[in-house]
């Protein structure tokens, strides 16, 4: 079984992240950047597939240099080879370009049987980086998965979102993405983290990915204007008369945190 | 807060990182990771309850830290300095879990691979390293610490067999430990043996009471006329060197940890203080607490600095024993002092084990003393430096 | 004027209250053109109430697939809608499925995508927050078609009603290859909630709610804001609540959307466990609580009332979505 293993830097979740002044891209020289976590979900699924039946893989970042970190830690959990897509070009990339990019990284990989990624960067929000995927490569999305299992040529899966959980089933290949409440990911071992060192990576850029891409668009949207919020501002105080819970209710609402 | 956000790693100051490997960043940072999910909130509990995380021996051993300065045997085999920065971080967690592994691997496993026979190592190595089964080593008695020559354990010949009789003390891991290496004297000198669990008239007693360590075993071992077979016995060692190349590996890791102890300290220090108003202002805005800080910092750093070197030297079969002790009587007496200090900056929480710094410096004092005490170690500088042995 | 494109949210039966929010704020750009994906029939049962809140067409792509697969039908439907009607917007709620929906059907269009608008105005440009809060940003699509994807409860709906035209959208039919089927369905498990340093709502209780029974109040608050639930050190101390939920020094540290201290007095190794929260509310019966200087909205009063009120006001808040 051929398993690809979508994985991505973010800046550490604890750091305050900031947008460059110039082009109101995340800043990620202020930050420190770590392999997201529900990356190491994802590395972790496709490594309990290794263990159980024969299975390579091969894990792809999107991202500049450091993004090569990423990469080795999942090596170092167990991963076999690595496609590092780094080119300048990318800088700033929409969720559709990235996805475009994705996409031809993984049809480089050779009979693809499962895309498996995180459901969602800590960074982005969008969540919609591996339905785009599928999209691209025309395979079921079987997304946003609590419990994955792969047997005799299909995916069953839970997904689990705000709607409640449901049971998917689709026939591989296929693409999965997974939630944070997946698994536990492993640590990488001392043993495997210094095997990482000799497993191949490739570095690939958007020539190699998009020979003939005319018209490259690196980003469809365009932002106008970032304006960091005003810091916390003294804070509302009020003594409850019977109906602070609905005052706090509207509080909640008008902030839009319900 | 006005101007550059407050560096909460005291080490960045002086940026060690660059002067370490992607490899020996990794490993470090596994570790640390792993202690801050499985060790870190349950630690300050631990301590109170003298309890020792037993299961999670063999999770440190699936990581590869037992022994993993080691080569075969299904030790990882990483360099010196990768296994100074595992017990850096050992010891930033908490200096018994430094501890146990120091014995596990330096003390136990060492004198396994570098003193045994063969089927000694086949025997035992793997187990040590996957965490499976437990070692402890015994040279420290009731009454024989600095001056380990003198001591009475004893193995005396019956036909094939040797008959050992005596008994250790201080020694960590003792009352869970599946082997022991036990050092004794025998008519040829001083002898090493690895004594199972359960073999007739081995029994140990954990020491209670303790104000150090306290989430480590440390236990008493008593030897009652206990027949081992001469395939028991350390075939490669022979007199006090074997012993003390063993404790020249456990201090090496000692220098590391130690420097691990101090910058959590200061770590705490710090984020509290940052934290912390009095007089309208966070007290990290103080000119006395600030000297308090920055000095700390200068103190960890060199620690830090001279630990990394000493693993180059390490790595490069260079070191001697008299650099290790410079490493572990400067690092361990700065640490306890860091410690101390850091406490002051916590002021009345400080006393709480909330806080990391009083535990790092209780757990220091025993760390001060094991390993060959700071005194005995300035003896070892000094008679480097001039020539003259003032051990007695 | 343009038509703009308004993915309906339905269970088959009634209409959800963020679509009458997407056809409000899609009356900014053109007429509100409805897509309805459902299984056939459903379009005439929407109809009424669609119109009512100001749709002027109503697309219907129905067949029996489409409630069987996971997204695809949605994503054929609003590109043949886009390919028929050509356009100013199409707008898709925030939800996990509209995410998806949006994203396909932007990259199938090879348009311009913003996600989770808190506001939009008629030239097109989007507000969106992001990074927990941190920034306001405007955004406006430069390539195609926009696809936007409209936070819930952003807009209040409005009524404005007319008569809406019916068109049909013939779906393709799915192919079992490329798209996940729905096998079976259920609501989330009771009690299900998100663990504490992931989740975007954690809502905590201190010595204040007085017992083990107390921390009832704290649970229905959390189920209501889909959080986690939290605990300082002193309730966890008194047994009140397990440790693995202790927030602060030797605890977790969590870094939420919104963080809701009940009966928390706010001691220093606490903060130190939540003060980087986005937004902070505390409800303490001490006007001199510590946790008050910190907090975003502060309450003075007893939790036994603030807080069921509260859960009451939310939970119905949540039932009219």
């Amino acid at each position: 079984m051929n398993i690809v293993v979508l994985v991505k830097q973010v800046p550490d979740s604890g750091a305050e992240r900031t947008l460059s002044r110039t082009d109101h891209t995340l800043d990620r020289a202020g930050a420190e950047l770590v392999l997201d976590e529900i990356n190491e979900r994802a590395a972790e699924e496709a490594l309990r597939l290794k263990e159980t039946a024969d299975a390579h893989i091969t894990v792809v970042s999107m991202g500049p240099d450091s993004a090569l970190d990423a990469i080795r830690k999942v090596l170092a959990m167990g991963a076999d080879r690595g496609i590092h897509i780094c080119d300048d070009r990318l800088h700033g990339a929409d969720l559709l370009t990235t996805a475009k990019v994705l996409a031809a990284a993984v049809r480089t990989v050779a009979d693809v049987d499962l895309v498996l990624a995180g459901d969602a960067a800590t960074d982005g929000g969008a969540s919609a980086v591996p339905a785009v995927v599928a999209d691209l490569l025309a395979l079921p999305q079987v997304t946003h998965v609590r419990q994955l299992d792969v047997d005799a040529g299909r995916v069953r899966a839970l997904r689990e979102t705000e709607n409640g959980q449901t049971t998917l089933d689709a026939p591989l290949p296929a693409l999965v993405s997974v939630t944070e409440k997946i698994n536990e990911p492993r640590y990488p071992s001392f043993k495997g983290i210094m095997a990482a060192k000799k497993k191949p990576v490739d570095t690939v850029g958007l020539d190699d990915l998009l020979p003939d891409a005319d018209g490259f668009l690196v980003s469809r949207t365009r932002v106008v204007e970032a304006v960091p919020r005003p810091p916390r501002a003294a804070g509302t105080r009020i003594a409850d008369d019977g109906s602070a819970g609905r005052q706090l209710a509207a509080y909640l609402i008008a902030q839009k945190l319900v | 807060m006005s101007g550059a956000k407050p560096m909460k790693d005291p080490l960045d100051l002086l940026d060690l990182a660059s002067t370490l490997t992607d490899e020996e960043r990794e490993i470090q940072a596994t570790v640390a990771k792993f202690l801050a999910d499985r060790v870190r909130p349950h630690i300050g509990e631990w301590f109170e309850n003298a309890h020792f995380a037993r299961e999670l021996a063999p999770e440190l051993g699936k990581l590869g830290v037992l022994g993993m300065h080691l080569d075969g045997y299904g030790c990882a085999g990483t360099n010196a300095v990768s296994y100074g920065l595992a017990c850096l971080e050992l010891e930033a967690a908490d200096s018994g879990f430094r501890s146990f592994v120091s014995v596990q691997g330096s003390l136990s496993m060492f004198s396994i691979w570098k003193w045994g026979s063969e089927e000694q190592k086949q025997e035992w190595l793997p187990r040590l390293a996957a965490g499976e089964a437990i070692g402890c080593f015994g040279l420290t008695e009731p009454d024989f610490g600095s001056n380990p020559s003198g001591m009475r354990t004893r193995a005396v010949r019956d036909g094939a067999d040797w008959i050992l009789n005596g008994s250790k003390m201080w020694i960590t891991n003792g009352g869970i430990a599946d082997v022991a290496t036990v050092w004794a004297q025998t008519e040829d000198g001083i002898r090493g043996f690895l004594v199972p669990r359960g073999t007739p008239g081995f029994t140990t007693q954990d020491i209670k009471q303790k104000m150090s360590l306290r989430a480590s075993i440390t236990s008493e071992l008593y030897f009652d006329n206990v027949r081992l077979p001469d395939s028991a016995r350390l075939p490669l060692a022979e007199g006090l060197r074997g012993p003390l190349s063993c404790l020249n590996e456990a201090r090496f890791g000692i220098l590391f940890g130690a420097v691990g102890a101090a910058r959590d300290s200061i770590q705490a220090a710090i984020e509290y203080a940052d934290s912390r108003v009095q007089f309208d202002k966070p007290i990290s805005a103080f000119q006395l607490t600030q000297k308090k800080l920055a000095d700390m910092s200068v103190s960890v750093g060199n620690a830090a600095l001279l630990a990394v070197h000493l693993g180059r030297l390490k790595d490069q079969h260079r070191i001697r024993p008299e650099q290790i002790s410079v490493g572990k009587l400067n690092n361990v007496r700065e640490a306890i002092a860091i410690a101390r200090e850091c406490r002051t900056i916590l002021g009345a929480n400080g006393i709480s084990l909330e806080y990391s710094p009083l535990r790092h410096a209780n757990n220091l004092e025993s760390v001060l003393t094991y390993e060959g005490t700071s005194e005995m170690h300035t003896l070892v500088v000094g008679q480097a430096i001039t020539g003259q042995a003032a051990f007695r | 004027m343009p038509e703009v494109l308004v993915l309906v949210d339905h269970d088959g039966e009634h209409v959800n209250k963020s679509t009458y929010e997407l056809l409000a704020v899609a009356r900014r750009l053109g007429d509100p053109g409805a897509v309805v994906v459902g299984t056939p029939g459903t379009a005439t049962r929407l109809m009424e109430s669609l119109a009512r809140y100001g749709a002027t067409s109503v697309h219907a792509a129905e067949s029996k697939d489409a409630a069987e697969f996971l997204v695809t039908p949605a994503v054929d439907a609003l590109e043949l809608a886009v390919r028929d009607t050509s356009p100013a917007a199409v707008l898709v709620s925030a939800t996990t499925d509209g995410r998806e929906v949006a994203a396909r059907l932007a990259a199938r269009l090879g348009a311009g995508l913003l996600i989770d608008a808190v506001d939009l105005d008629s030239s097109g440009v989007v507000t969106q927050i992001v990074f927990g809060g941190s920034y306001t940003v405007r955004s406006q699509v430069t390539h195609g078609i926009p696809v936007i994807t409209v936070r819930p409860g952003a807009f209040e709906p409005e009524e404005h009603p007319g008569e809406a035209v019916e068109r049909t959208i013939t779906l393709p039919v799915v192919d079992p290859a490329t798209s996940a089927r729905v096998t079976d369905r259920r609501t989330a498990p009771a009690g299900d909630r998100p663990g504490l340093t992931e989740a975007t709502v954690v809502v905590s209780g201190g010595r204040g709610v007085g017992g083990a029974d107390g921390f009832e109040l704290v649970e229905q608050l959390a189920d209501a804001l889909g959080g986690a639930v939290g605990a300082s050190r002193a309730a966890v101390d008194a047994g009140y609540y397990p440790h693995r939920f202790q927030v602060g020094q030797t605890g977790k540290t969590v870094s939420p959307q919104l963080y809701i201290a009940l009966g928390i007095s706010g001691a220093i190794q606490h903060l130190a466990g939540m003060q980087t929260s986005k937004t902070i509310v505390a409800v303490n019966k001490d006007p001199e609580a510590p946790i008050l200087d910190l907090a975003d909205y502060g309450v003075v009063g007893d939790l036994f009332a603030v807080a069921p009120q509260l859960t009451r006001e939310v939970a119905a808040r949540r039932a009219v979505g």
